[in-house]
């Protein structure tokens, strides 16, 4: 049960920094904002890869490489064309 | 070792807060964005440092499939289909959750102790989430792309039946909780999930997907969150509740941008169309001028200052760089040009935003909407590409129309309007635009790319 605690202790004070930061970024660049923020929730992958190389069981593993795949494409995908749009930002400043 | 990994972990969330903090302006944005991406490195190069693997190859195939993947999406996509592949991106975030969560059942159901209750809560939190967030997303890919109708789809019953299916996934989450090892309960729950992902999406349409693909994005954080609570991992849960604030908030600002609450978006209650309000006919009846792109660079000659308003339309027909070529040309000959962006224009938070900066439009040249409104009335020519229900001035002259309130950009008080748009069909609104018919309004009907083409070729020949 303690460490379910300590966790929702972390999940309400993470919440309240993330409205901190992200009240502050302007609306120029929300579309970044949504891209980049959704290649960090990509951190699933974390699992993925205890889950698929841990090897309980054939299901287990699969499971687990699915879910590596799809996390994968998530966070390479979504932090390569969050630079390439911040790039077209950037280039003129 | 665990200590290190853990102290490691705590790195990589600090370096995606930093990420975060180095969004809230351009000139750090990129630096931030790095940021993010090493956090992410540092996060799976410790993971794969565990002790509970044991065999590499499939992790390693995972990886480079997928970021082969991930790759070739981001190198490939277009800038106007932006909105599609963010929410892909948050489908598979979420569908990610969903696997997890599943493994995880199994491998603490293997054995005879039965599984903690608060890892099986999190585990149906993490399922139920992620599959909502899947499906939906999928759903909203497939508006954006016109794969399936991109207006609100509504039938008799929806509520109800969206009810019943939350109902039923509470009951199911009860009974994955109270019996884990069953793994029916698990994936019932998942498929009754998905089915409501879909409902949830189908009703929302067209310019309310701003708010849905904001909500989506708030979900795929809060779905690794609760995959954090699964795996007792705290830069899963740290994480996943940055993402979910992140959308939170975008979907507050879009929100309040179109004037209506959370609950009606998802519920596609617009107020009923032509309800008393007045017909196109009256609306228009005779009032409307039509205009030549060769009179409107007659227009531009003589302005000296002019304000573009772009809307979804601008994407539609990829207008973005010869709207940026226009206004190039106009500040060639002595003409002050900016741009006024409202919220929710286009299909995406910042939609309007990234189009006009992948036309190497400078983004000091992009004000939002108050700031245009402020001295909108100084203004010679505004030009609206491809706008509507954005610059209906209903929304603050008639407290019963559909969008009675909503903020929007004040372009009739500006000495000429010019509007391009392809007929006088209306907005998602529904309701005819007043704006249209003014003194000040000249309207030019067709292709906002060719408008703006053949206006270039006319101020150039003058």
């Amino acid at each position: 049960m303690e460490m379910f605690i300590v966790g929702l202790t972390i999940f309400v004070l993470a919440i309240f920094v993330g409205f901190e930061i992200i009240t502050k970024i302007p609306p120029t660049l929300h579309t970044p904002l949504m891209s980049g923020s959704n290649a960090i929730s990509g951190i699933t992958v974390v699992g993925a890869v205890l889950s698929s190389g841990s090897q309980h069981t054939m299901v287990t593993t699969i499971l687990g490489v699915l879910a590596v795949i799809f996390a994968t494409i998530n966070c390479v995908g979504g932090f390569m064309v969050t630079n390439r749009m911040l790039a077209m930002f950037k280039k003129k400043s | 070792m665990s200590a290190l990994i853990n102290i490691g972990y705590l790195v990589a969330s600090v370096l995606f807060i930093l990420g975060l903090k180095g969004l809230t302006h351009p000139r750090t944005a990129v630096r931030g964005n790095l940021l993010g991406a090493v956090g992410m490195l540092l996060a799976v190069l410790l993971t794969l440092t565990n002790q509970r693997i044991l065999s590499y190859e499939w992790i390693i195939l995972g990886l480079i499939i997928g970021g082969a993947i991930g790759a070739a999406l981001a190198i490939k996509i277009e800038m106007t289909s932006m909105p599609e592949l963010v929410a892909v991106f948050n489908g598979f975030g979420g569908i990610a959750s969903v696997l997890v969560a599943g493994a995880a059942l199994l491998e603490n159901t293997l054995g005879p102790e039965v599984p903690m209750m608060q890892l099986t809560i999190a585990i149906a939190a993490s399922g139920l989430i992620g599959a909502v967030t899947f499906w939906g997303s999928l759903v909203a890919f497939g508006k954006l792309k016109g794969l399936i109708g991109d207006n609100a789809i509504l039938f008799g019953g929806q509520q109800i039946i969206n009810a019943a299916l939350a109902a039923a996934v509470l009951a199911l989450s009860c009974w994955v909780v109270i019996d884990p090892a069953s793994g029916v309960a698990f994936w019932l729950l998942v498929g009754v999930a998905s089915v409501l992902g879909v409902l949830l999406v189908i009703p929302v349409g067209g310019a309310d997907m701003p708010v849905v693909v904001a909500l989506l994005n708030s979900y795929s954080g809060l779905a690794a969150a609760a995959t954090g609570f699964v795996l007792s991992n705290n830069v899963l849960i740290i994480t996943g509740s940055l993402v979910g604030a992140s959308g939170l908030i975008l979907t507050q600002i879009m929100c309040k941008a179109m004037n209506r609450s959370l609950t009606n978006v998802l519920f596609g209650v617009l107020a009923p169309v032509g309800d008393g309000g007045p017909t196109a006919d009256e609306v228009y009846g005779g009032k409307v001028k039509s205009t030549s792109p060769e009179e409107v660079a007659m227009l531009f000659e003589t302005a000296r200052r002019v304000c573009i308003i772009p809307g979804y339309g601008m994407a539609v027909s990829q207008a973005q760089h010869p709207v940026a070529s226009l206004a190039a040309l106009l500040e060639s000959r002595g003409t002050i040009v900016e741009y006024g962006v409202h919220p929710v224009a286009g299909r995406m938070p910042g939609h309007m935003n990234v189009l006009l900066a992948e036309a190497d439009v400078p983004y000091e040249a992009l004000r939002d909407m108050d700031e245009t409104n402020e001295d909108i009335d100084q203004v010679d020519v505004a030009l609206v590409i491809g706008a509507n229900d954005v610059v209906n001035p209903v929304a603050r002259t008639d407290p019963n129309s559909a969008i009675a309130g909503m903020p929007i950009i004040d372009v009739d008080k500006a000495k000429t309007v010019v509007v391009i748009k392809r007929s006088l069909s209306p907005g998602f609104a529904g309701i005819p635009n007043p704006l249209f018919s003014l003194d000040n309004s000249l309207m030019l009907f067709g292709d906002a790319k060719k408008a703006v083409l053949d206006m270039i070729a006319a101020l150039k020949d003058s």
